[in-house]
């Protein structure tokens, strides 16, 4: 033991700031989440506020739009998973056929850009294009000769938005893995596809997608860990009191009912809740990446 | 050669003009705004500005640059952005280097690994880390910004990757001259990372200047506001105003040119830092998903 800590004194030294970083703000709320089954009064502290099991759980599913809130995230999650892995495959491909170094490359340099931006600044620029009172894309709807849409007013229009936004958001910087995959391909695979004769649609069909699938597989088993995170920092900045029947996600109802209304313990539940669930989908969908693909991160 | 027939010099066609739209829809909102931004407040009420600006003046950027609030959250914006990078970036530092040793020279570094490892897959939620924040006495100081977010396990685990392929015989030697784990960091490791440092610094600005719902929760006071949180108090409030909870909608209205401006401000940082957040963002991605 002595000579252990003789040899390795200088790496836990090195380490020491960024364990105490990590105990004291990651570790330390996670024991703080015990008033979950507390009834937490802020004056009580931990210690003193009474025990009461798992009454917030139950409380979650009789809740009146508790079944809606786990409702809206998993169909607003879902579309978002499914788009953004479609959309990024097909960009992919077309975009792997363009031969031309120089407008590939300034493509890639405009469509990673939004990526970047926060929704902060995406909200703001999509509250002013979106706005019934003449933003810019009502009044090309209009020009067309159509009736303007209420985007972020309407519950359907609202669900929509926030997945075509969140896809016209990401779909160039998730796209940059199946192009890696894509320009790694041994060309003389095409080649010899193509001595067989195959067309190059064949030769996508056949050379490509194949070889790109076992990455495809890996990203969508992964993405089945984020089936519950429908977008917090999206919704907090688009959304209002008029599409909280479709567009309020367990996040945004955990911020309003628990920290803005104060209920503490039961916020922290749902919070709860949600994170267990997740944690369960990420090791599940790891396994399967491991499984279907022999995918490894550590 | 398949690229010489009719059929696919159409689809060239085609596919080029395709990739030009996409392309073009990715910035063109960000056109439109900075368009409405630089004119007249009379055309840009008028929503006659498309993709260039009518009437052009520069007076809502005169005006946000003559706000107190504006200038103060900007100011705590930077702020928070180079204290927590540097401190982020001086605490992954020391934590990848011990950590990019093989386990034989350093056992116990699979434990560290996995104390780090856990806090991406599971947390203890808004709440408790409200009570925590509030409990240290740190709400409405710029630290409630700054230490939450100092150790980034993503940060680490491309450092350490980037450590890993600094040849051992670097080390050994100048152990051999007498040289100790922090006289190597420094003098051997660093220098031969700066890229990789400069890369991963950037990103950490990114993620500070971006982050704005910390403040929203950790600020009670809006002076403390950092610029993306002003930004998002203002949106929220635009956004209340136009559904008609609340009764300023015309007077927000009318400053839709100072709205614009103020967004287009809050995203100029990062669009001067892209070009050269895209030169290593693509290698980043590739190591940390196909590396182990």
């Amino acid at each position: 033991m002595a000579t252990y800590w003789r040899k390795t004194w200088p790496f836990h030294m090195l380490l020491l700031p960024a364990l105490l970083l990590c105990i004291v703000f990651q570790y330390i709320p996670l024991f703080g989440a015990v008033i979950a089954f507390q009834d937490y009064q802020p004056w009580l502290g931990i210690k003193g506020s009474p025990w009461v099991g798992m009454d917030h759980f139950r409380y979650l599913f009789t809740y009146p739009d508790g079944k809606q809130v786990i409702w809206n995230t998993l169909i607003i999650a879902a579309f978002k998973v499914a788009m953004n892995l479609l959309i990024p495959i097909i960009f992919a491909l077309l975009l792997n056929e363009v031969r031309k170094m120089y407008f590939k490359r300034v493509v890639q340099t405009l469509v990673y850009l939004p990526h970047f931006l926060s929704w902060v600044i995406l909200g703001g620029i999509m509250l002013d294009i979106l706005s019934t009172e003449g933003g810019i894309v009502n009044r090309v709807l209009e020009s067309f000769g159509l009736d303007s849409i209420f985007f972020l007013g309407n519950g359907h229009w609202f669900r929509f938005t926030v997945v075509l936004s969140d896809v016209w958001k990401e779909f160039g910087f998730s796209a940059i893995i199946f192009l890696a995959t894509l320009v790694g391909i041994n060309p003389a695979l095409y080649e010899a596809a193509e001595i067989d004769g195959a067309t190059r649609f064949q030769q996508v069909k056949s050379v490509s997608i194949p070889l790109i699938m076992p990455i495809v597989i890996v990203v969508a088993t992964l993405s089945l860990g984020r089936i519950l995170d429908a977008g917090f920092d999206q919704i907090l900045n688009l959304y209002n009191p008029l599409v909280y029947s479709h567009g309020d996600i367990i996040d945004t109802f955990v911020y309003r009912e628990g920290l803005n209304n104060g209920q503490f313990s039961f916020g922290t539940a749902v919070g709860l809740f949600k994170s267990f669930i997740g944690f369960i989908l990420i090791v599940i969908s790891y396994r399967l990446a491991y499984k279907l693909a022999n995918y490894r991160i550590f | 050669m398949y690229y010489r027939s009719r059929g696919y010099t159409a689809f060239t066609i085609m596919n080029t003009i395709f990739l030009c739209l996409l392309a073009i829809m990715c910035i063109l909102p960000l056109i439109h705004v900075l368009a409405v931004s630089f004119s007249s407040r009379a055309a840009a009420t008028a929503n006659i500005v498309n993709f260039w600006p009518i009437g052009f003046t520069t007076d809502a950027y005169v005006k946000t640059l003559g706000n107190g609030k504006f200038l103060r959250s900007m100011w705590v914006g930077v702020e928070r952005t180079v204290l927590g990078t540097l401190l982020s970036m001086l605490v992954v530092t020391m934590a990848s280097y011990s950590l990019s040793k093989t386990s034989q020279k350093f056992p116990g570094r699979q434990f560290y690994i996995w104390i780090f490892v856990f806090t991406m897959l599971f947390s203890g939620g808004l709440i408790p880390s409200y009570i925590l924040i509030s409990k240290l006495h740190l709400i409405d100081t710029i630290w409630a910004l700054v230490l939450p977010m100092a150790v980034s396990v993503w940060n680490m685990i491309l450092m350490l990757n980037f450590f890993r392929t600094i040849p051992p015989e670097l080390e050994e030697a100048a152990h051999i001259d007498g040289a100790g784990h922090l006289r190597v960091l420094w003098s051997v490791y660093l220098p031969v990372s700066m890229p990789s440092i400069a890369t991963l610094s950037l990103f950490s600005m990114v993620s500070h200047w971006n982050s704005w719902f910390d403040g929203v929760i950790y600020m009670s006071n809006p002076d403390g506001y950092p610029l993306a949180t002003y930004l998002h108090s203002m949106i929220v409030s635009d956004n209340m105003s136009r559904i008609g909870v609340t009764s300023e909608s015309i007077a927000n209205f009318s400053n839709r040119t100072v709205k614009t401006a103020q967004i287009f401000i809050g995203a100029l940082p990062i669009l001067l830092v892209y070009p050269f957040l895209q030169k290593y963002f693509v290698k980043g991605i590739v190591l940390g998903s196909v590396k182990s």
